[in-house]
């Protein structure tokens, strides 16, 4: 049992980032063009707003409340020190948690039910959006039968991760909670697993840059001032759009 | 100042017949792919009409181009529906994306079924199918559904440039008799300042700054679809089968080479015209962000005058090839914007200052019908129909000006099209498209006299050679009067396309290999 247990503890988690980092950069060189997400709003219309509104607010709470405890472990043992404030984290996470779930359904349900969604649609957008589901669920399973999953995340799992990130593995932890929880951390790996294979990938290409970007682009070809003169005619920078 | 050249365009749509050359000759070379079946980056609209998409121009719905939200001068202009905080808070969920069904489904039928069906008792039919899914549908619209009034009271009637007219206005356009229409071909405006740039939040749209032609780096593009909505033209599409947004690259292969683009080339009517201007570029800010009233000349007072000893030096301190200078001297845009004032932008209230201009149409406004002249029948020789009645369509000039009023066009749709609501410009362009007219009938028929003539186009501002000129440019004009594009540089049209540095040392001269290195 314990080999099986240190193989997806150790191995799995270590096999399922090396291949999304591969896998994410061979993607990229091999077939940028593809990455992103095939909306299909296009065709659908306004039905959609039901399922990726609350889908994609919800998980990318739930994914930032993960990152925070995995990084800073002790402020979330600190905050969770007050009862009120416990149960108001916990809450507001199941909240979004809760939200995923009836997003994620909605878009099961469209893209399975819509005729013209079947046409944009991989096995692999239907497999990850299961996949996302179940995970979602052992998640709201957790929260609901082991409490209070914020503050062991953060006490116990938050170490074993980072023990995985200094290459000193310590499962101990780990392979001491129950099944459900275990199950968890495996379907979460495999995210990461899948990660460079479907749809998902758009994450890594989220527009942030806008912000800080002018309105207006306008890109020259050449420098429209030397370009006059002989002794600097020659461009020795590349256009920035090839 | 900032000097920039621009490819600018004028369509004159008194010419327009309406024959979709020009959607059919883009569709064949660009669109004919999977994704792209619904998109005609030209298309040709009847107006009154409710356009492609299903009423492209009403920004309640689509929440296109920009917005002031001040009277004050010095406000500032938002994009209305996409930019910085509307785009990436709406990033999961567009809520003003135009969807398929207000373009339309794109089809084709089932022809081989006409070939193999079993022999049978009834007719073999090719079946209607979905370019989507591939399964039958039943058609519900299609490209120029609208077209020629088609279906009036759905779409015609629903013109969103009718709304300030009086409804008895609106009645006597669409009185049986009296009704008229004229064709709108579109493409995309080329804009100075575009929406559908500002909008991308991956950066992948760019205006090129040789031309001024709006690109979409296919590379860049990650689908997100907010030029779509912010271009108030919808002339940015996003195919549905690469995820990708999608416009009208004006055949910028092309005009790289000098050559017209292919709806340009392909127009029948010869409508259209291609030139370069010269512009400020510092003044396109303060020209988007004028009061509406003062929007349409500030910016077409952003063009240049290319003759001006000044701004020659200028765009040649700035890099502007003296090709393109020399282009610019005989564009025919900037005549027919700048030296006549016959042509204006269309829907200036969007702000993106767009530069594809349009010459409005005259329309049959000037006849009427009266009693005809037995005398003047009998003129007219055998080959001309005699009608029973004693009805003649009259075209005679007496108080010529005065029928602009009673014209079967409000001007003030016309103005809702073409001056942000200004009749005025309108009918200055009328009247001197109207003078040209009655100096031509001087010259050729001579019915009217050369005092009438000159009197004439001395109210619309005219001289009895720049009417020639207009005349010549609109009626006879040969194929490098109405397209001047200055190529590209061989030189520099190759590093459009590709970074030159790499292919240095690369084959001739240098070395083939990475390394000239012998042995280890």
């Amino acid at each position: 049992m314990d080999a099986l247990k240190y193989f997806f503890f150790v191995a799995f988690p270590y096999a399922a980032i090396i291949t999304f980092l591969v896998g994410t950069i061979y993607r990229y060189r091999q077939t940028g063009f593809k990455v992103s997400s095939l909306s299909a709003q296009f065709l659908e219309g306004n039905q959609g707003f039901w399922g990726t509104v609350p889908f994609h607010w919800g998980i990318l709470m739930i994914f930032l409340g993960h990152l925070v405890a995995f990084l800073f472990p002790k402020l979330v043992l600190a905050w969770n020190a007050d009862p009120t404030r416990l149960v108001i984290h916990e809450g507001l996470s199941f909240t979004f948690a809760a939200a995923v779930v009836v997003g994620l359904c909605m878009l099961i349900l469209r893209r399975l039910a819509n005729a013209r969604l079947q046409v944009v649609t991989t096995k692999m957008d239907l497999f990850i959006e299961f996949f996302l589901l179940a995970q979602v669920l052992l998640g709201c399973w957790i929260a609901l039968g082991y409490r209070w999953g914020s503050s062991w995340f953060a006490a116990d799992l938050s170490p074993y991760l980072w023990s995985l990130l200094k290459l000193n593995p310590q499962p101990d932890a780990v392979m001491a909670m129950p099944l459900v929880i275990q199950a968890h951390i495996v379907f979460a790996f495999s995210i990461f697993l899948v990660f460079p294979f479907t749809r998902l990938v758009h994450l890594l290409v989220a527009p942030l840059h806008y912000i800080l970007r002018p309105y207006q682009v306008v890109i020259w070809y050449w420098d429209r001032k030397r370009i006059r003169q002989a002794s600097t005619a020659w461009s020795d920078a590349r256009p920035r759009n090839n | 100042m900032d000097i920039r050249s621009q490819i600018s365009m004028i369509f004159h749509l008194d010419k327009c017949i309406g024959c979709h050359t020009c959607s059919v000759a883009c569709k064949n070379i660009w669109t004919d792919r999977k994704g792209a079946e619904y998109q005609w980056w030209n298309n040709v609209e009847t107006k009154p009409g409710t356009g492609y998409p299903t009423k492209w121009e009403d920004q309640d719905i689509y929440k296109g181009g920009w917005e002031k939200k001040g009277n004050g001068s010095g406000d500032s202009i938002n994009l209305k529906g996409a930019g910085k905080t509307k785009g990436l808070g709406n990033i999961f969920h567009n809520p003003n994306l135009p969807v398929i069904d207000d373009y339309y489904e794109p089809f084709t039928y089932k022809y081989l079924d006409l070939i193999e069906a079993k022999a049978g008792d009834d007719q073999p039919t090719a079946r209607p199918v979905s370019l989507i899914t591939g399964d039958p549908i039943d058609i519900k619209s299609g490209p120029n559904w609208d077209d020629d009034l088609s279906g009036s009271p759905d779409y015609a009637r629903k013109d969103p440039n009718l709304e300030n007219l009086s409804p008895a206005e609106q009645e006597a356009m669409f009185q049986l008799e009296k009704m008229a229409f004229f064709y709108l071909p579109r493409i995309c405006n080329h804009c100075l300042n575009p929406a559908c740039v500002a909008s991308c939040p991956s950066g992948a749209l760019y205006k090129r700054g040789e031309d001024g032609i709006v690109l979409v780096n296919q590379e860049v593009c990650r689908g997100w679809r907010m030029c779509v909505t912010a271009c108030p033209y919808k002339k940015t599409y996003y195919n549905w089968h690469t995820g990708k947004s999608e416009k009208c690259i004006l055949c910028f292969p092309r005009i790289e080479a000098g050559l017209a683009p292919a709806c340009m080339h392909s127009c029948v009517g010869r409508i259209r015209y291609l030139g370069v201007v010269l512009y400020d570029a510092d003044k396109i800010e303060q020209a988007a962000a004028s009061d509406e009233k003062d929007l349409v000349q500030n910016h077409m007072d952003i063009m240049l005058d290319p003759n001006d000893p000044d701004v020659i030096e200028a765009a040649k301190a700035n890099g502007i090839a003296d090709s393109t200078i020399r282009s610019a001297q005989a564009s025919p845009t900037y005549k027919f914007v700048k030296e006549w004032g016959l042509a204006l932008p269309l829907h200036s209230e969007f702000r993106t200052l767009p530069m594809l201009f349009y010459v409005p149409p005259l329309l049959p406004v000037m006849a009427s019908l009266g009693k005809s002249d037995p005398e003047q029948l009998d003129k007219m020789g055998p080959v001309v129909k005699k009608w029973d009645d004693d009805w003649l369509y009259d075209t005679s000039t007496d108080d010529i000006f005065g029928t602009l009023d009673q014209a079967r066009f409000p001007i003030e749709y016309m103005a809702n099209l073409f001056s942000a609501g200004d009749t005025a410009m309108i009918r200055a362009r009328l009247e001197k498209l109207m003078a040209v007219r009655i100096y031509r009938r001087h010259v050729t028929v001579g019915d009217v006299s050369e005092e009438k003539s000159n009197e004439v186009l001395k109210q619309a501002g005219l001289t009895a050679q720049m009417a020639e000129d207009i005349y010549y440019l609109t009626s006879l004009a040969k194929f490098d009067d109405r397209f001047v594009i200055p190529a590209a540089h061989r030189e520099q049209a190759i590093e459009m396309m590709e970074f030159t540095g790499d292919k240095k040392g690369s084959a001739g001269f240098g070395f083939k290999e990475g390394s000239a290195q012998r042995g280890l």
